[in-house]
C-alpha cells in the first residue's frame, strides 16, 4: 500500500468499559498491519440499545455524533461485528431521510469494518506471529456473520497461530442468546440459548472459546463461570495480537 | 380476535420446564434444519430461485387487486363461487352459511392456518356441526383440544407416547390390547377412524398454498393426501385462503412449489401437489358438486404500501420458525398466537393489534437467521424492529425498558459524562469482584446475574488508558 491508512479505532462501549485490553490488542494488530491508529476521545456507543428497542430518535442522535467524530478517517475499525454492522448496515437506512447526514452515513458505512475482516480484506494480512498451544473453538456472532458475512477471515488467521488447534462447534452459526438487551429482558430464554451454546462448546473439548464480539463472549463467559466450568473465553484479537498476559474474560486474577 | 392466554415471558417459563417439549424441539436441528440445508445445497439454482420468488411476489403485491379480480372471474367461469371476507367474523359467517345451506352434519377439514386465524372450529361446533381435522397432526391436537404449536407440524410438541394416550382416551372402540408404540401403528389407527369421516362428511374445508389467477385454480400441497380426500369426497368443498396467496400463473406457482418443500421439510416436493380448478364437471369421476372459495383480508390490505408489506410474500414454509433459536427454546404454544416464531411475530401484531401482542416482536435476539433462510427473502429482523419502534412511539414498551433507555441515552449522548462514569465506576466494579474476576450479583443487574456471573471490568476505560499511553510515549 502506497500510504499508511489513517484508521479511527472505534473501541465500542463494551470494550471501552469492560475490556480495554481488547482495545489495545486491536490497536496493535492495526499498527502491525501498517495502519496509523487514532482513538477519538469523544466516542461512546454506536446506539444499538436504542435502535433495537425502537427508540429511533436517540439512535439517530447517536449515529450523527459518531459520524461527525469519525468523518476524517480513511477507515473506521471496531473489534465487533455487531457494532461495525450497525455502522455499516444500519446507519444509512437510519439516516436516509436526514438531508444533512444521509450522504455522510453512506460514506461512513463504506469506510466501516469489523477488525478481523478489515485485516484480511483491506490490509491483506495473511499471517500472524502469535502462538497459543491450545485447542480452541470459535463462535460466529450473529451480526458479523449475517450482516457482514464474516466467516472465513478469523479462521484464516487463527490457523496461522502457532500451536493452535481449531475445533469447530456443531452449531457455530446459532445465536448464543446475548442479543443486546434481549438477554436481560428475556433472561430465561436467553439462558436456555446460552446453555445450548455451552453444551456445544464442551463437546469440542476446547480449552478456550474465541469470538469477535464482547457481548456474546461476556454472555458465554458469565454462564460458564456460574456453572463452574473451566473453559476460558477470549476475544479473537487477544489471541491474534499475542496479548494474552491478563486473565481471560471473567477469569480469576492471579 | 380471541383473548390471549398469557404472554411469552410467563408462558415460556412453563414451556422450558417441560422435558417432552425440550426433547421434541431439540430435534429441529437434526431434522428440519439439516434437511433444508441438504435440499438447498442439492439445487444449484436455489439462491437464484429465491430472488425470482421475491421479485415475483413483490410484483404481485403491487397489483394485488387486479390479480384477485382475474382470479375471481376465472373461478366463476369454472362454476365456483368466490366470497370476500374482510374480517375473521365475516369469514366465519360465510362458512357457517354454506354449511347450513348444505344441511351438513359433519365437516371434514384439511390443514389450514387460516382456519386457526379465524378460530373456525369452535364457531362451527358452537353452531352444532361436528368438525373433524384430517391432517394427522391436526387430528391429534384436536383430540387433545390444543392449538397447533407449529404452522406445518402442528403436533411437533408431542411425544409418540402422548399421541397413543390421546387415541386411547378418545377412540371409544379401541381395543386396550392393541399396540400403539410405533408410528406405523398410530397412523393405521388414525387412518381407520378418518376414513369413515371422509366418507360421511357433507362439507370438506381445506386451505390453499397458492391461488392461480390465470386459471382460477388453487394449489394444495400435503404429505398425507388427506387434503385431496377432503376436497374430493364431500359434496361441498370450501377453500379458505388469504388474499396474498394469489400468483399470476401456473409457472409462478411452480416456482414457489420448488422453494416451499425444500425450505420447509427439506423435501424436493411434498408427496402430493394437487392443482384443482372448480367443482366436478360432467364426465369427471369425482369432485365436489359445489366449490366455494373464501378470500380473507383480515388486516392484510392495510399492510400494503407500509413497512410490513414484505410480510405478505410469506409462503408459510416455516423455515424461519425451524431456525429460530427462541422458538427452539420455548416452542409454539408459548407465543399464544395462531402464528408463532419470526413470521408470527411480525404478522400477528399486524392482524390482531400491537397493544396485546407487542411482546412477540420484542422477544427476539434479532440474530437474523430467519431472514437468512426465508425462501422469499422477507427482512424479518427489520420488521421486528419496525414493530418495536411503533411500540416505543405509542408507549407500549415497558416502563422499565423506557426508563433504562432514557438513563443510558442521557449518558451515552454526553461523552464527558459517559467517560467520567465509566472511569469512576469500572474500577469500583473491579474492586468489588476482587480476585474472583467476576460478580455473582449486582444491584439493578438481576436480569443478567440471575443466571450468569458478570465478568469484571479491567479498570478505567480504554479511551482514557490509550490517551495516557500515547502521552507517555510522546514524553
Amino acid at each position: 500500500m502506497a500510504k499508511a491508512p489513517r484508521v479511527g479505532l472505534f473501541a465500542t462501549c463494551l470494550v471501552d468499559a469492560m475490556r480495554p485490553s481488547v482495545g489495545f490488542a486491536t490497536a496493535k494488530l492495526l499498527e502491525d498491519a501498517g495502519c496509523i491508529v487514532e482513538v477519538p476521545v469523544g466516542q461512546t456507543c454506536c446506539g444499538q440499545p436504542a435502535y433495537n428497542n425502537g427508540d429511533r430518535e436517540t439512535a439517530r442522535a447517536m449515529a450523527r455524533k459518531l459520524i461527525d467524530l469519525f468523518k476524517n478517517y480513511d477507515y473506521v475499525v471496531a473489534p465487533s461485528g455487531s457494532c461495525a454492522g450497525m455502522l455499516h448496515a444500519h446507519y444509512p437506512a437510519l439516516l436516509a431521510d436526514d438531508p444533512n447526514y444521509a450522504a455522510l452515513a453512506l460514506s461512513l458505512s463504506q469506510r466501516s469494518y469489523e477488525l478481523v475482516s478489515f485485516l484480511v480484506r483491506v490490509m491483506k494480512v495473511e499471517t500472524t506471529h502469535a502462538a497459543l498451544a491450545e485447542t480452541v473453538t470459535y463462535h460466529d456472532s450473529c451480526s458479523g456473520l449475517r450482516e457482514l458475512a464474516i466467516k472465513d477471515e478469523p479462521r484464516l488467521l487463527l490457523q496461522k497461530v502457532e500451536g493452535l488447534d481449531l475445533k469447530e462447534l456443531s452449531a457455530a452459526e446459532e445465536c448464543c442468546g446475548f442479543g443486546g438487551t434481549f438477554c436481560v429482558k428475556y433472561p430465561e430464554i436467553s439462558t436456555k440459548m446460552v446453555d445450548d451454546k455451552l453444551a456445544d462448546i464442551e463437546s469440542t473439548g476446547a480449552a478456550t472459546v474465541l469470538g469477535g464480539d464482547l457481548g456474546c463472549l461476556m454472555n458465554i463467559a458469565g454462564r460458564l463461570k456460574r456453572k463452574g466450568k473451566a473453559v476460558k473465553v477470549r476475544h479473537v484479537a487477544e489471541v491474534l495480537s499475542g496479548m494474552l498476559g491478563g486473565p481471560a474474560i471473567g477469569e480469576e486474577r492471579s | 380476535m380471541r383473548s390471549r392466554p398469557g404472554g411469552i415471558k410467563s408462558n415460556s417459563h412453563a414451556a422450558m420446564a417441560d422435558p417432552v417439549l425440550r426433547e421434541a424441539l431439540a430435534k429441529l436441528k437434526t431434522g428440519f434444519q439439516a434437511k433444508r440445508k441438504i435440499a438447498a445445497a442439492n439445487l444449484p439454482e436455489f439462491e437464484a430461485l429465491r430472488d425470482q420468488a421475491r421479485d415475483m411476489k413483490r410484483a404481485v403485491l403491487k397489483d394485488l387487486d387486479s390479480y384477485l379480480e382475474i382470479f375471481e372471474t376465472k373461478v366463476q367461469e369454472q362454476g365456483g363461487q368466490v366470497h370476500w371476507a374482510s374480517s375473521d367474523q365475516e369469514a366465519r359467517d360465510i362458512v357457517l352459511a354454506i354449511c347450513r345451506q348444505a344441511k351438513a352434519k359433519l365437516v371434514a377439514k384439511g390443514k389450514s392456518m387460516i382456519s386457526e386465524e379465524i378460530a373456525l372450529n369452535p364457531w362451527l361446533e358452537r353452531h352444532g356441526f361436528e368438525v373433524v381435522e384430517t391432517d394427522l397432526g391436526e387430528y391429534i391436537i384436536q383430540l387433545r383440544a390444543e392449538p397447533p404449536s407449529h404452522i406445518i407440524a402442528p403436533a411437533i410438541h408431542l411425544s409418540r407416547h402422548q399421541v397413543a394416550a390421546a387415541f386411547r382416551s378418545r377412540h371409544k372402540e379401541l381395543d386396550d390390547k392393541r399396540q400403539l408404540s410405533e408410528p406405523r401403528q398410530l397412523l393405521d389407527e388414525a387412518r381407520a377412524i378418518l376414513r369413515q369421516k371422509f366418507l360421511a362428511a357433507d362439507v370438506g374445508i381445506t386451505g390453499a398454498n397458492f391461488l392461480v389467477a390465470e386459471t382460477g385454480s388453487f394449489v394444495l400441497v400435503t404429505n398425507e393426501g388427506n387434503g385431496d380426500l377432503t376436497q374430493t369426497l364431500p359434496r361441498v368443498h370450501i377453500v379458505l385462503a388469504s388474499i396474498e396467496k394469489v400468483v399470476p400463473t401456473l409457472e409462478a406457482a411452480s416456482l414457489l412449489t420448488r422453494l416451499l418443500a425444500r425450505s420447509a421439510t427439506g423435501q424436493e416436493m411434498t408427496s402430493y401437489t394437487t392443482v384443482t380448478t372448480g367443482p366436478k364437471r360432467a364426465g369427471d369421476l369425482d369432485g365436489p358438486e359445489e366449490f366455494h372459495i373464501v378470500l380473507l383480508d383480515n388486516g392484510r390490505t392495510a399492510m400494503l404500501g407500509g413497512p410490513f408489506e414484505d410480510m405478505l410474500r410469506c409462503i408459510r414454509c416455516a423455515a424461519c420458525i425451524n431456525h429460530c433459536p427462541v422458538y427452539g427454546a420455548i416452542g409454539g404454544h408459548a407465543y399464544a398466537s395462531f402464528y408463532c416464531g419470526p413470521m408470527g411475530s411480525v404478522l400477528t401484531p399486524a392482524l390482531a393489534g400491537l397493544e396485546e401482542w407487542s411482546d412477540m416482536p420484542d422477544a427476539s435476539s434479532l440474530c437474523g437467521r430467519c431472514e437468512q433462510v426465508c425462501p422469499v427473502r422477507i427482512p424479518l429482523p427489520r420488521m421486528l424492529r419496525s414493530w418495536r419502534e411503533r411500540a416505543f412511539e405509542r408507549k407500549i414498551t415497558s416502563a422499565t425498558t423506557r426508563f433504562g433507555l432514557g438513563v443510558w441515552g442521557a449518558v451515552a449522548k454526553r461523552p464527558w459524562l459517559y467517560r467520567l462514569l465509566v472511569d469512576l465506576g469500572m474500577p469500583v466494579l473491579k474492586l468489588l469482584a476482587g480476585k474472583k474476576g467476576s460478580l455473582s450479583s449486582l444491584p439493578l443487574a438481576g436480569g443478567w446475574t440471575a443466571s450468569r456471573d458478570l465478568p469484571a471490568p479491567e479498570g478505567r476505560s480504554f479511551v482514557t488508558q490509550w490517551a495516557e499511553y500515547k502521552k507517555g510515549a510522546r514524553q
